[in-house]
């Protein structure tokens, strides 16, 4: 027969200030669990935002990254003609060829600058890009005029609509701010292509971006478009390739997170079985009385089991909550394959919680274990004497 | 001191207890030497830098080149002594999964400017005398279980192909904190197989005198200001500080974690603490009866935190020193000379002591307090 839950309860009740400081400890490694999982996987989730699985990019073949990519005018000419390209609602082909380079911008709070991605677009680029304009205008053609993604205007100076800002030796005037969905395209500044490609790198572009007509043609314009003798090209997906981008940072993230709650986590499995051991040791002649009573030794075994995994799941809760707040929270890294700042936010998703939330209730089953386990051996005789 | 006997006594009643707890205190000592290593080997990285060498890169970005005509120029300016420059190559070596850092640079002005890269004089000669030669860092070769004489071919990302080098020297940084993890091979190999088409990534110079850094800065930057590659001229430090931001805040998340450890650790130790004297209750109230006074019943309870926690930080922190101090733990290359210092070291024994002291605190006054009559009580 299994003891009610109450009797567990009630005892945890008994003892306020050891359940709540084994809890607390408990609780203090799931919000660190949950916090540097969501900081990993917001900085993933932005940088495969970026990329729409309907999109192609061209690179340079054997460019790793935007930055180390040269399409020519002429290829960019061959590659626009290509039949499987969709056609946007004005009639022009969704294609946009990009100039994509690394400025020096001076940051708003504190001193120094910062890298920033700029990006040279065409009028197609907001319809394929999927951005818009959420204040301001949209930059004109032919004017030194450019559009700042909005997790750039409050971390740098000169951000406003109507202010300038300077680099590459021209002046650029912000006349407008964009919204990319939480993509790595809101840490960016994009002007026309144009205006950009003098000024920095001569008569190249970095990458040609195409929305596909049908998404699985996107086999059949790959073999085409790297097969073709007058390109070296080589064509990827556009989310597979950002997502690529994140994997580095992704991985070393994911690894120290695991890697400092771990060692946490035994700590706070010695707090769990410190306060289980001397819980059951102060209980010894309410155990003797349970199994006079008749209670099998498998149930008093279950029954402390599940005392220890209630105090966890109350720290369990507790680290959720606590670590809840950093949701959308933004902050910054460096985007290795760009040497650039990229903004991201915090994400605390359900799923993250409920590992947090379980791996609580692993730390105080596994804390619980031996305890309980001395509790069920309880001899009656000598518990009573 | 006499009652020495009787602290170590009360630490061996349980036994378990004291032992899962001085491990909570190493485990959590340890991990905060480790996070807190991890930012003074970033800043170490930052100090290794000569106070003499100015780094010259691209006013936009570091990623744009700059004319080779101005080696001649920056060699005229005041104070500057040496000149020498280097190239970003960007390539990528076998499944391209293991980063590493690919320079081409100029043998004769380079390794004049760098005396803390370490190479024997036969090899420097060999690597010297060979155009598609390579001088590849201790650390990296073995990585790759590389040896002297092997041909490695890096495909380029930057410069398209494949480049196939034979490595001919070895260097051992003769400072720790130094690089030991790069590849460096001909600017003229470089320059002749794109066609003339590569330039300088950026310029290194050696000054006579450190204190001539700010005027030689202002006098490099004023010159090119109006050309078409302006420059962004700063001292070593403020060039390698600038790869240390790319980390992001790693000195908040480091310390914010830092701060969690300990804390929940805290809480595990200040649990036993209480515990502990909380089932001594009635013992306490004998000792006092028999003459203990209130003050050694409180040293008695606080000796007894202080030295599960000191004994915890001696094998965390120890236990970190050792495992580091080898210099066998890089992150992959990514953190040269990672050890841990002898402030950290400090810092630890300091949180140790306040550790014992918070967790002692309650359970040592209670005792101290104590009233015999009403404790008593309770005893059967």
């Amino acid at each position: 027969m299994k003891i009610p839950l109450v009797y567990n309860l009630r005892s945890i009740a008994q003892r306020p200030v050891s359940t709540a400081m084994t809890a607390l400890g408990i609780t203090l490694v799931v919000a660190v669990f949950v916090a540097m999982l969501a900081l990993a996987g917001g900085f993933q989730a932005a940088l495969v935002k970026t990329g729409s699985p309907s999109n192609v990019i061209v690179l340079r073949r054997g460019a790793t990254s935007e930055l180390t990519s040269g399409i020519s005018r002429e290829d960019e000419r061959v590659l626009a003609t290509d039949p499987r390209i969709a056609t946007g609602a004005d009639g022009q082909p969704l294609i946009s060829p990009e100039v994509v380079v690394v400025v020096n911008i001076p940051r708003k709070v504190g001193e120094g600058m910062n890298n920033i991605v700029a990006r040279g677009v065409n009028e197609e680029a907001y319809a394929v890009r999927g951005i818009h304009i959420v204040a301001g205008r949209k930059f004109e053609s032919g004017k030194s005029e450019i559009i700042l993604g909005k997790k750039i205007v409050p971390r740098f100076a000169h951000t406003a609509i109507g202010d300038s800002l300077r680099f590459a030796g021209r002046t650029w005037l912000v006349v407008g701010h964009f919204d990319a969905g939480g993509s790595a395209l809101e840490s960016e500044i994009w002007g026309e292509n144009e205006q950009f490609m003098p000024v920095f790198r001569g008569q190249v572009f970095q990458s040609v971006i195409f929305r596909l007509k049908d998404l699985a043609a996107f086999d059949e314009a790959k073999r085409t478009l790297e097969g073709d003798q007058r390109l070296t090209v080589q064509v990827e997906r556009e989310s597979v390739f950002y997502a690529a981008q994140s994997g580095m940072l992704t991985r070393i993230m994911t690894v120290l997170a695991v890697m400092i709650t771990s060692i946490m986590a035994v700590g706070a499995v010695f707090g769990a079985i410190n306060t289980m051991y001397a819980s059951v040791s102060s209980r010894t002649s309410e155990i003797a009385v349970l199994l006079t009573l008749g209670f099998k030794p498998r149930s008093i075994l279950a029954s402390f089991l599940a005392e220890s995994a209630a105090i966890a799941a109350l720290g369990g809760v507790a680290g959720g909550l606590l670590a809840l707040p950093i949701n959308g929270i933004v902050t910054s890294t460096t985007n290795w394959a760009s040497f650039s700042e990229v903004a991201f936010a915090f994400r605390v998703t359900p799923g993250l919680l409920l590992g947090g939330f379980v791996f609580a209730l692993v730390m105080g089953l596994v804390g619980g274990f031996f305890p309980a386990w001395r509790a069920s051996r309880l001899r009656v005789v000598q518990a009573l004497r | 001191m006499k009652l020495f006997p009787l602290v170590f006594a009360n630490l061996r009643r349980h036994k378990l207890r004291t032992v899962l707890t001085i491990l909570g205190v190493a485990l959590a000592t340890f991990l905060f030497a480790s996070l807190r290593s991890v930012v003074t080997t970033l800043n170490q990285g930052a100090e290794v830098a000569s106070a003499s060498r100015m780094v010259v890169t691209h006013k936009t970005a570091i990623v744009f080149p700059l004319p080779m005509s101005y080696k001649e120029r920056l060699a005229t300016v005041k104070g500057v002594e040496a000149v020498t420059w280097a190239n970003w190559f960007g390539g990528t070596y076998g499944d391209g999964k293991t980063f590493f850092a690919q320079y081409a640079v100029d043998p004769d002005t380079w390794f004049a400017m760098y005396p803390e890269v370490g190479v024997p004089p036969d090899q420097f000669e060999a690597f010297k005398n060979e155009r598609t030669a390579a001088l590849v860092g201790k650390g990296l070769m073995e990585v790759f279980g590389w040896h002297v004489g092997q041909d490695v071919t890096i495909r380029g990302s930057i410069y398209p192909g494949d480049w196939t080098f034979t490595i001919r020297g070895v260097y051992t940084p003769t400072v720790r904190a130094f690089d030991d993890r790069s590849f460096m091979f001909h600017y003229d190999y470089l320059y002749e197989h794109t066609d003339h088409r590569a330039i300088p990534g950026w310029f290194v110079l050696r000054l006579s005198d450190p204190s001539l850094a700010p005027q030689v800065a202002q006098t490099v930057d004023d010159m090119f200001q109006n050309s078409s590659d302006p420059t962004k001229t700063g001292t070593e430090k403020a060039f390698n500080q600038g790869f240390i931001t790319m980390w992001g805040n790693v000195r908040f998340l480091m310390n914010s974690i830092g701060m969690a450890v300990v804390f929940a650790i805290l809480m595990v130790t200040a649990n036993a603490m209480m515990m502990t004297a909380r089932e001594r209750t009635g013992e306490v109230a004998v000792l006092k009866t028999i003459g203990f006074t209130d003050r050694t019943l409180f040293g008695l309870v606080m000796g007894e935190a202080s030295v599960i926690t000191l004994t915890g930080a001696v094998l965390g922190l120890g236990g970190a020193k050792l495992l580091y101090g080898g210099g066998g733990v890089t992150m992959n290359g990514m953190l040269p000379g990672f050890d841990v210092t002898a402030g950290t070291l400090v810092l630890g024994f300091v949180i140790a002591a306040v550790l014992a002291l918070a967790s002692g605190i309650v359970p040592a006054l209670r005792a101290a307090r104590l009233s015999i009559v009403q404790a008593l009580r309770h005893v059967e």
